[in-house]
C-alpha cells in the first residue's frame, strides 16, 4: 500500500514537473522517463503481490480531506488486478510517448495532465470511501478531458471534448447518487461501513442501477458509447490507449466494487440486465469498428465491443453468484478480469501500432495507408499479433478469455429460472456473432492498412519507427503470446479477486490439470492448452513451410499482379476498406444504421467519374441523444419565462413553494 | 398567577394576528397603514407584557422600539409619503375580500397543525406564540402578494417583520441583540423603500406597480 502510494504522489509530481515545462529544459523526458519508471515499479509491486498470496488487505488512512473524514486507501486482490493493467499499459504508453509526443505541437497540453491522469487512475483504484473514490474519478476524467483537448484548434475535438464532459458529470452524478444511496440514512460514506451495512433490495436495486449507468457511461456501454469514438481519436495515440485500454476498465472496476463488494447479496436480474447490455453493446460496437475508416475510431469502436464481452462475463459471474453457483461464477469472473488485462494488452498494440501509423505515414483513413507491412515490417508484425489477438484466434490470450466465458454460457443450463436458460443461450449467440465479427473488422483492419499497394503517397513513403516507440509495441505483443501459451500463469493472479467477488475460486484453482491444461468447470469438462495449441501450431507451420521449400519450386517468379483486366493497376484499384465492408454493411445498416448508399453512375459517353456516397448515422444519437437534447432544450424554453416575471410573480412563487414545503412537513408528521 | 399570564399573552398575539386579518383586505392605503400601526402598538404592548412574565428587562426595549418606529415613526413617514406623492385616494385592487380571507384562515390553519405537533415538548405559552407568529408571517406574505401597489407590499413586508418579532419575544432568553439587528435591518429596509418610492414615482407619475411591469415589456 504504501509505495503505491508513494508511486501516486510522485505521478502528482510528475505532473507538477510537466506544468513547469518552460522552466525546465527536459521536462519532457523527466516526465516520460519518470513515468515509465513508476508505473513500472508500481506494477512490479502489484505483480509480486499477486504472484505471492495476493489475499491480504493493506489498509492507509492519509489525513487529509474533508475534516471528519481521512482519505481512506486499501489495496486488495481486486484492486490488485486492476492496478497491475494500468500501471503496465502506464508504463508501455509512458515509453512510447517519450518518442511520440515529441511531435507533438504544444507540448504543455498533454505533458502535465499525462501523469496525473495515470494518478487519478491508480488513485480510484485504492479508494476506501465514496469521497476520495468520486474525487479520483473526477479527476480522472478532467485530466483525461484536457488530453482530449490537446489538439484544441480543431473543430473535431473540441466537440469530442464537449461531449465527454457532458457524458463524464452525468456518469459522475449517477456515481453521487448511488454512494448516496448505499450511504444509507446513518451516511456511513466508508467502504466498510456501505459493506457492513448493505441497503435493502429496492434501495440496492436503484443504487444497482445508478452504478451501471454512471460507470457504463465511462466504459461505453452502448448506447451511452456515444462519447468514446469522438474522444479516443481527438487524444494522441499513446493517451488514447490509456483511455480505450485502462480508462474504461477502471470503469469496469468501479461496477464490480459496487456490485461485487460493497452492496452485498446481488439479485439475480441485475446480473442479467448486465448481461443483456454487455451483448447488445458488444454486437453493436463491432458492427460500429466494422463501418470505420478512420483508423482510431475503429480501435475506439472496438473498444466499445470488448466492454460488452467483459460486462457479459461480469452478468454471467453476477448470475450465477446469486444462483447459488459459485465456482461458475468465478469461471465468468475469471474470464471477464482476464479479458480486462487482454485488451489492456491489445489495445495498447494497436493503438500504438495506429499512432506509429500515424508519425511514419500522417493517415489515419484506411483507405489512404496499404502496402506498410513492407515499409514498416515490425510495427506490422506486432500489429498482427494484436489482431490476432483481439480477434480471439488461439494460442493467443483474446481466445483464452472469451472460450472461458463460452464455458460459463455454456453451463447456463444449470440454472432454475427458464428466462436465464434461454437467455443464456441467446446471449452466447451474441457472443459468437461478436466473436466472428470482431474477426472479419480486424482482418479488414489489417489487410487494408499493411498489405496491398500503398494507396496515398504518405503510405508509399512511410519509414519503420525509432527503436523506442518499437518496443513499447513489442512488450504487450510478446505478453500477448506469454499469456496466450501460459494462461494458467495470469488466472492464478487473478484468483485471488476472485475469491473476493464471488466468494469462490475457479474449479481449476488446486492445480487441477497442471500448467498445461486449462480445466476451468470440472475434472471431465472442457479443457484448454494453450501450450499444446501453439505447439500444434508451431509444427504444423515448420511442416508446411518445409513441405513448400521441398516439394514446390522456391523460385521467385515475378509477373505483373492480376487487376480485373486494366495494363495499369492504379492503386486505388485494390479492395478497399469500404469494399470490404460493405457485404455486412447491406446485411445490417439497413436498420441499425440507416445507412444509404448512393451511387452517382454517369449515362454512357459522359467523361465524368462516377461517385459512390455512403452516408451513416448512429442510432444512439438519433434515438437518444437528440430526443433528450430537445427535451431539455423545451423544458429550458419553458423554465425561460421565470427570468420575466413580475415582482408579484416571484413573491407569489416564494409564498407557493413555502406553502407547498410547509403543508409537505405538517402532511409528514 | 400562571393563568392570567398566559391568558393575555395570548390575547395579545391574537389581536396582532386579528390586524393581519385586517391588513389583508384592508384596500384603502390608509386604513392599511393605520392596521399596521394599530398592530404594532399591540406588539409592543405584547412584547413590553413578555417582558413582564418572563422578568427579561431587554424586552421593554423591544417594546419601545416596537412603539416608536413601526408604531409612530415609519406610519409617519408613509403618512407623508403619501401626501407628498399625493396618492390618499389611490385604492388598492387587491383580490376580492372572500378568496383573501379563505387563503388566510387556511394558512392560520396550517401554522397550527405544523406549530403544535413539532413543539410537543415546550410550554404552551411558547407554543401557541410560534403558531400565532407564524400565522402572521405567512399573512404578511400573503398581503404583499395580493397587493398591486409598492405601499401595500411595503406594508406587508413591515407586518412580516412583526411576525418575527411576536416570535422572538415568545421565546424565552432571546437575547436583544437578535431583535435590534431584525428592527434595524426593517429601519434600513424603509429608507430604501422611500427612496425608491420617489424614485419610481418621479419617472413613471404612479406607484402602481402594474406600470413598471409594462416598461419592462413583460407579460402579465
Amino acid at each position: 500500500m504504501a509505495s503505491i502510494s508513494l508511486c501516486i504522489a510522485a505521478m502528482l509530481l510528475l505532473g507538477i514537473v510537466g506544468m513547469a515545462r518552460s522552466w525546465l529544459g527536459r521536462a519532457h523526458e523527466v516526465v516520460h522517463g519518470g513515468m515509465a519508471l513508476v508505473c513500472g515499479a508500481a506494477a512490479l509491486t502489484v505483480l509480486v503481490r499477486l504472484a505471492g498470496d495476493g489475499t491480504d488487505v493493506e489498509i492507509l488512512a492519509l489525513p487529509v480531506g474533508l475534516p471528519w473524514l481521512r482519505a481512506n486507501l486499501r489495496l486488495d486482490a481486486l484492486s490488485a488486478v486492476f492496478l497491475l493493467a494500468v500501471n503496465l499499459v502506464g508504463c508501455l504508453s509512458a515509453v512510447f510517448g517519450w518518442s511520440y509526443a515529441r511531435h507533438e505541437a504544444e507540448p504543455g497540453r498533454v505533458l502535465p495532465f499525462f501523469p496525473l491522469f495515470i494518478a487519478g487512475m491508480n488513485l480510484v483504484l485504492v479508494a476506501d470511501d465514496a469521497f476520495v473514490f468520486l474525487m479520483a474519478w473526477e479527476f480522472m476524467s478532467l485530466s483525461s478531458w484536457l488530453l482530449v483537448l490537446a489538439s484544441h484548434r480543431e473543430e473535431e475535438t473540441r466537440r469530442a471534448a464537449y461531449v465527454y464532459l457532458v457524458m463524464a458529470s452525468f456518469g459522475t452524478a449517477c456515481l453521487l447518487l448511488a454512494f448516496g444511496i448505499l450511504a444509507g440514512q446513518a451516511g456511513g460514506y466508508g467502504f466498510e461501513a456501505i459493506r457492513a451495512h448493505p441497503p435493502g433490495a429496492v434501495p440496492a436495486s436503484v443504487a444497482a442501477l445508478l452504478v451501471l449507468l454512471g460507470a457504463g457511461s465511462k466504459a461505453g456501454l452502448v448506447p451511452l458509447h456515444v462519447w468514446l469514438p469522438l474522444a479516443h481519436p481527438a487524444a494522441p495515440s499513446h493517451i488514447s490507449a490509456l483511455m480505450s485500454g485502462v480508462m474504461t476498465k477502471v470503469a469496469i472496476y468501479g461496477l464490480i466494487r459496487v456490485l461485487f463488494d460493497l452492496v452485498g447479496e446481488p439479485l439475480w436480474w441485475w446480473g442479467a440486465v448486465l448481461a443483456v447490455l454487455g451483448a447488445v453493446t458488444a454486437v453493436a460496437g463491432v458492427l460500429y469498428a466494422l463501418m470505420q475508416d478512420d483508423v482510431k475510431k475503429l480501435l475506439a469502436y472496438s473498444t466499445v465491443e470488448n466492454i460488452g464481452v467483459i460486462v457479459i462475463g461480469l452478468g454471467l459471474a453476477l448470475v450465477f453468484k446469486s444462483s447459488g453457483v459459485p465456482a461458475l461464477a468465478a469461471l465468468a469472473m475469471t474470464a471477464a478480469m482476464l479479458h480486462v488485462l487482454n485488451h489492456g494488452l491489445f489495445k495498447s498494440i494497436l493503438f500504438f501500432g495506429a499512432g506509429a501509423v500515424l508519425t511514419a505515414t500522417g493517415e489515419r483513413d484506411l483507405d489512404r495507408l496499404g502496402g506498410l507491412i513492407h515499409r514498416m515490417p515490425a510495427t506490422a508484425l506486432f500489429c498482427l499479433v494484436g489482431a490476432a489477438a483481439i480477434s480471439a484466434l488461439p494460442p493467443l490470450n483474446g481466445f483464452v478469455a472469451e472460450w472461458m466465458l463460452f464455458q460459463a454460457v455454456l453451463n447456463g443450463p444449470l440454472l432454475e429460472q427458464w428466462e436465464l436458460k434461454i437467455g443464456f443461450a441467446v446471449i452466447g449467440a451474441l457472443l459468437a456473432l461478436s466473436a466472428a465479427l470482431a474477426a472479419a473488422c480486424f482482418v479488414r483492419f489489417y489487410g487494408i492498412a499493411f498489405l496491398g499497394r500503398a494507396r496515398s503517397p504518405g503510405a508509399a513513403q512511410a519509414r519503420e519507427v525509432d527503436a523506442v516507440m518499437l518496443s513499447a509495441i513489442a512488450v504487450p505483443a510478446v505478453l500477448c503470446v506469454v499469456v496466450g501459451v501460459l494462461p494458467k500463469l495470469a488466472i492464478a493472479m487473478i484468483e485471488p479477486a476472485n475469491r473476493l467477488t464471488t466468494g469462490e475460486g475457479m474449479f481449476d484453482a488446486g492445480g487441477h490439470g497442471g500448467w498445461v491444461w486449462l480445466a476451468p468447470a470440472s475434472a471431465f469438462g472442457n479443457s484448454y492448452s494453450g501450450f499444446m495449441m501453439f505447439m500444434t501450431i508451431l509444427i504444423l507451420t515448420i511442416l508446411a513451410v518445409f513441405m513448400i521449400h521441398r516439394y514446390a519450386s522456391n523460385r521467385v517468379r515475378r509477373s505483373i499482379p492480376w487487376a480485373c483486366g486494366f495494363t495499369d493497376p492504379a492503386p486505388l484499384g485494390q479492395y478497399s476498406a469500404s469494399s470490404f465492408a460493405q457485404p455486412l454493411r447491406r446485411v445490417f445498416a439497413g436498420q441499425i444504421f440507416g445507412a444509404r448508399e448512393t451511387v452517382d453512375m454517369p449515362a454512357p459517353g459522359e467523361t465524368r467519374p462516377a461517385r459512390f456516397t455512403l452516408e451513416m448515422r448512429d442510432p444512439a444519437w438519433d434515438r437518444l441523444f437528440t430526443p433528450v437534447v430537445r427535451l431539455v432544450g423545451w423544458l429550458a424554453d419553458r423554465i425561460d419565462g421565470l427570468q420575466f416575471l413580475t415582482i408579484r410573480q416571484y413573491l407569489s412563487l416564494m409564498f407557493f413553494a413555502l406553502v407547498l414545503l410547509l403543508v409537505m412537513v405538517a402532511v409528514s408528521q | 398567577m400562571p393563568g392570567i399570564h398566559y391568558d393575555i399573552a395570548h390575547m395579545l398575539g391574537a389581536v396582532v394576528l386579528l390586524m393581519s386579518f385586517a391588513l389583508l383586505y384592508q384596500r384603502r392605503l390608509f386604513a392599511i397603514i393605520q392596521a399596521f400601526a394599530l398592530q404594532s402598538v399591540v406588539l409592543a404592548a405584547a412584547a413590553a407584557w413578555q417582558g413582564y412574565i418572563q422578568d427579561a428587562p431587554h424586552l421593554y426595549i423591544t417594546a419601545l422600539l416596537a412603539l416608536s418606529m413601526k408604531a409612530i415613526a415609519i406610519p409617519v413617514a408613509l403618512h407623508r409619503v403619501i401626501d407628498r406623492l399625493n396618492i390618499r385616494r389611490t385604492v388598492d385592487t387587491a383580490l376580492g375580500v372572500g378568496p383573501t380571507m379563505i387563503a388566510g384562515v387556511s394558512l392560520v390553519t396550517l401554522s397550527i397543525l405544523l406549530v403544535l405537533p413539532v413543539t410537543a415538548d415546550v410550554t404552551a405559552l411558547t407554543r401557541e406564540d410560534l403558531a400565532l407568529a407564524l400565522s402572521v408571517v405567512l399573512l404578511g406574505l400573503l398581503t404583499m402578494i395580493t397587493r398591486r401597489n409598492a405601499i401595500g407590499q411595503v406594508v406587508g413586508f413591515m407586518s412580516l417583520e412583526n411576525g418575527l418579532i411576536l416570535a422572538a419575544i415568545g421565546v424565552e432568553g432571546m437575547p436583544l441583540i437578535v431583535e435590534m439587528l431584525v428592527a434595524f435591518a426593517v429601519m434600513v429596509a424603509f429608507i430604501i423603500f422611500g427612496i425608491f418610492f420617489f424614485h419610481i414615482r418621479e419617472r413613471f407619475d404612479t406607484l402602481d406597480l402594474h406600470t413598471l411591469e409594462n416598461f419592462r415589456g413583460e407579460r402579465r
